[in-house]
């Protein structure tokens, strides 16, 4: 489809967004990325069953954590969508950008820099 | 196995915002099996930290390690080497883990990161339940393998009370939440087994003496002694 989409989003594969636990989230902001989200299967579609309900309930928790740290919980963020969704993944990735730009970048370590991480 | 639960990362800062390098050191004994002090809950808490520390400016260091347990010596041992190069510890595990680390390392500040709740038991994932007070002289086996100092809310020995209603503890009504009468239980699980009998026969008065109300316990085995 050669859809275009930001260049600054690194993208992380998983078996299964059920893989993905709180500090994986929580190192991406650490190290660096001002932003990551997780894009799991629709919700009633994981291959494992419930790996995307699970990884949903993670990224609430990380939520829960950022904002008792202070800082904003919508640097992270849970997504659902299919193989097949090709158009709406850049579409996810566009919006993700957006906001992370709007918020600014999360001064983390010395190598700070603007990225978006994708898991 | 015992019970715990994370602090809330705001009263974890409060107590390390003076120290410039401290350890993070978890237990993967119980606390890790309740998901509240192993090395994953380390590393969790530890990035937390450090996002929180460098938003603030503050260059703040912080090691993980996560022990076999924290309850015996030669696991607290294995931070013999390094202890120095802390300013403070913060321990993951129970209190008894806590206390035990601030024992052999009597210089060494050590913070709790959990706030330890009881002896229980996983009923599914992500589901603790307290069973158990240690109270020093199990009568479980009179009341069905149902612990009426556990399970009732007045932990009597002779139950029910008045206030078992259909079932829950007259507390369910104050704290709004569903608690079981224990003794219910006891006497379902009695009838069940067809020892209803039990009921006939008042408990006899129980030595709390071996409980709490007799300080601080030990137990000392000599033929396991070294």
């Amino acid at each position: 489809m050669r859809l275009s989409y930001p260049a600054n989003v690194r993208i992380v594969i998983v078996p299964c967004t059920g893989r993905v636990a709180a500090v994986h989230l929580l190192k991406t902001l650490e190290k660096g990325a001002d932003g990551v989200f997780v894009a799991g299967c629709l919700e009633g579609d994981c291959h494992y069953q419930s790996g995307n309900v699970r990884a949903r309930k993670r990224v609430a928790y990380v939520q829960q954590i950022l904002k008792s740290i202070g800082v904003d919980p919508e640097r992270v963020a849970m997504y659902n969508l299919s193989a097949g969704m090709g158009p709406r993944f850049a579409e996810i990735v566009r919006e993700m950008t957006e906001k992370v730009r709007q918020l600014g970048p999360l001064k983390v370590g010395a190598g700070a820099k603007a990225k978006t991480a994708v898991a | 196995m015992i019970m715990a639960k994370a602090k809330p990362i705001d009263e974890i800062i409060n107590m390390i915002a003076n120290f410039d390098k401290i350890l993070l050191a978890g237990c993967n004994g119980c606390v890790a099996v309740c998901e509240a002090g192993g090395l994953k809950e380390v590393q969790t808490l530890a990035s937390a930290l450090r996002i929180y520390f460098s938003q603030q400016g503050k260059r703040m260091e912080i090691d993980e390690i996560s022990l076999t347990r924290q309850c015996d010596k030669e696991y607290l041992q294995e931070l013999k080497d390094k202890m120095d190069t802390y300013d403070a510890v913060v321990s993951l595990a129970c209190g008894a883990g806590v206390q035990f680390l601030a024992e052999m390392y009597t210089q060494k500040p050590i913070f709790p990161a959990v706030d330890t709740c009881f002896i229980g038991v996983t009923l599914e994932q992500g589901v603790w339940s307290e069973r158990c007070l240690a109270c020093g002289q199990c009568v479980l086996a009179t009341t069905g393998g149902i612990c009426p100092v556990a399970r009732c809310s007045k932990r009597m020995l002779n139950g029910p009370c008045g206030g078992s209603e259909k079932g829950k503890c007259e507390l369910s009504v104050v704290l709004n939440k569903e608690i079981p009468c224990g003794w219910q239980l006891i006497y379902d699980r009695l009838k069940s087994l067809g020892q209803l009998d039990r009921f006939k026969v008042p408990a006899e008065d129980k030595d709390w003496t071996v409980n709490r109300d007799g300080g601080p316990r030990d137990i000392v085995r000599e033929d396991v002694r070294p």
